[in-house]
């Protein structure tokens, strides 16, 4: 069609000229989010340098002078750096060991069930503490957990032991953490599964039923191969945000009773920074916390693509 | 399809109906409590008496707090916030996705890696903090409904649905005369009915949940969302003067505030509980569309 290359340049340059203008109502359009985006995410970035400089607020962003790494190498040297990475690298941890494969499992057995409307109502159920807020959630586990009038201490009681001050004792703080979180996030945690699941081959159940297996057998032959691929993505995932555990549930069940156990880079982070103004030595220890992030999720990116061919990017 | 059981079969089944009964009983169980505690008598709480049924029903803790001035105005304030934020979310994410959607947008990859960027990338706390400085919007309602409003992970959700628009449903519209925005506004929003309100329930859950840029941003009592009032109540025991003020020993103010407690919790959830319906069915689409396609 075209005889040479410059040609076809030239007329693939006038037909997006062209695109651009009879388009120019979507370049209006998307002119506000890219505005927003400007300003609300890529700002933040800018400012990034800050954990760089020694940030002085009547010398703004730019005019602050630099420092290098004095804010990371203070943390570093901090007498409670190591207590903090450990608290962080534990609870999340933990965390993704014990909050990861209860979805699946979950998913798996509720695949198993034949009565959909049992299945529904299940359903419907597990769903809904998703929708709580964190702080009434954290609210409800003081309720529960009560010292004078708690249901689980009631329980103690009843069989005559002592009762508990769950909230003021360092050893409770992660079993709180984590079990609050498998008691909110697996119903919703699970949905995805469900629906891979949903999505495997019903010929492949058939004749593994017409040769004989058991349920045990499919779940482990047909099903778990058939959502490997989404518990590997999802994995990943969980992974690259093994460093971003939630501020907002660690900073409400923090007391000073378990600070030990309960301060994280989060909540350090907004101590320093926003009850401290420490801007500069905060945004270095966010930095790092982010920087942190980035090479798990290369790492654990990278290695999933080995191992099973699957990879996020 | 084939119904041949194993005897293995009948154990599974037999396990399986255990593990799920109990999974689900253990997720039901505390949400039901809370229910017959809210209007149960508080010397029989502290007792150890309410179990499965409410004892002594009382309605005491619903008068008290809605009595409280502090709760109405968070519950105002929430509302308030929750709507805007939908509507300023849901525009604006459209106004990102439904151009990235077209085949014909030149730039569209380009305006693509600029949004998605930001799901790898942030500034932390800190910078955002300082930029809310920089732009005076501290201690104004501004700073609970804004930084949050987009996320690039709902312009993929939405982009997706667009692009299964057939293309056929522009073409037409464009032999009538519908250019762009005529299409959009009369043709592409009235049949994306699901996606806004994918759009809308996630703004309004956020909003109604989050407490954290109220939390570092607000100061200003009169300004604070619900979640900041229940905070103070649920989680620091400290509820405002009016809500116990009458009551006259220590040991029966500690017990009013039990009892108050477990109201404002179903008070709190009661916004989305109203709403659940369209939640289990709307986040359910989105979660799908976000995590096959994203």
């Amino acid at each position: 069609m075209f005889r040479n290359k410059q040609e076809q340049v030239s007329a693939n340059g006038s037909r997006r000229l062209k695109s651009v203008r009879t388009n120019y109502e979507l370049y209006l359009l998307i002119l506000f989010p890219v505005a927003y985006f400007v300003v609300f995410k890529y700002w933040p970035m800018y400012g990034v340098q800050i954990a760089f400089k020694d940030f002085s607020a009547s010398k703004g962003i730019w005019g602050s002078p630099w420092v290098g790494f004095d804010h990371f190498q203070r943390f570093f040297d901090a007498y409670n750096f190591w207590q903090i990475i450990r608290n962080t690298v534990y609870l999340s941890g933990l965390n993704l060991a014990i909050a990861f494969p209860i979805p699946i499992i979950v998913a798996l057995m509720l695949n198993q069930l034949r009565q959909q409307r049992l299945k529904r109502f299940i359903q419907t159920t597990i769903y809904a503490p998703y929708f709580i807020s964190t702080i009434v959630l954290v609210g409800m586990l003081y309720v529960f957990l009560s010292p004078s009038s708690g249901l689980v201490n009631n329980v103690i009681k009843m069989f005559g032991g002592e009762p508990i001050l769950f909230a003021g004792e360092s050893a409770w703080f992660r079993p709180m953490y984590i079990f609050s979180s498998v008691w909110q996030e697996t119903g919703f945690a699970s949905i995805v599964y469900l629906a891979a699941l949903a999505g495997i081959d019903p010929h492949l159940h058939e004749a593994a039923v017409v040769d004989g297996a058991s349920k045990w057998k499919r779940i482990r032959h047909i099903d778990l191969p058939g959502i490997a691929p989404t518990i590997v993505v999802l994995f990943i995932l969980a992974v690259g945000n093994l460093m971003n555990v939630g501020f907002e549930k660690a900073f409400l069940l923090q007391k000073d009773l378990n600070v030990d156990v309960s301060e994280i880079i989060p909540t350090y982070v907004y101590k320093i920074g926003i009850q401290r103004a420490q801007y500069s030595f905060s945004a270095a220890i966010g930095l790092f916390n982010a920087a942190i992030n980035l090479i798990l999720l290369y790492i654990v990116n990278k290695s999933a693509k080995k191992i099973s061919g699957n990879g996020l990017f | 399809m084939l119904n041949r059981r194993t005897k293995s079969d009948v154990w599974f089944d037999l396990i399986n109906y255990i593990f799920l009964g109990g999974f689900t009983l253990m997720i039901l169980y505390p949400l039901y409590f809370v229910v017959i505690a809210s209007i149960s008598s508080p010397d029989r709480i502290f007792s150890g008496d309410v179990w499965f049924w409410p004892r002594d029903i009382t309605f005491d803790g619903y008068r008290r707090i809605f009595r409280d001035p502090a709760i109405w105005l968070g519950y105002r304030n929430s509302i308030v916030y929750a709507a805007i934020s939908a509507f300023i979310s849901t525009a604006l994410v459209i106004m990102a996705a439904y151009p990235l959607s077209r085949k014909d947008f030149f730039g569209r990859s380009g305006f693509m890696a600029f949004f998605l960027v930001t799901l790898f990338f942030n500034g932390g706390i800190i910078p955002t903090y300082l930029m809310m400085k920089d732009i005076h919007l501290i201690d104004s309602m501004w700073a609970v409904i804004l930084p949050s409003a987009v996320d690039a992970f709902l312009i993929i959700i939405a982009k997706t649905f667009f692009q299964e628009l057939p293309d056929e449903l522009r073409e037409a519209a464009a032999i009538d005369g519908a250019r762009n925005m005529r299409y959009l506004t009369s043709i592409v929003l009235p049949v994306s009915k699901p996606i806004i309100a994918v759009l809308v329930l996630f703004a309004v859950v956020r909003q109604w949940n989050g407490f954290f840029d109220a939390l570092i941003y607000l100061s200003d009592g009169h300004k604070f969302p619900l979640q900041l009032v229940l905070r103070n109540i649920l989680i620091q025991s400290q509820p405002s003067g009016n809500l116990v003020n009458d009551v006259d020993t220590l040991l029966a103010k500690q017990r009013v505030t039990e009892l108050i407690k477990f109201g404002v919790i179903i008070v709190a959830a009661l916004p989305l509980l109203v709403l659940y319906p369209f939640l289990q069915r709307y986040f359910v689409k989105g979660v799908m569309v976000g995590s096959v396609k994203g």
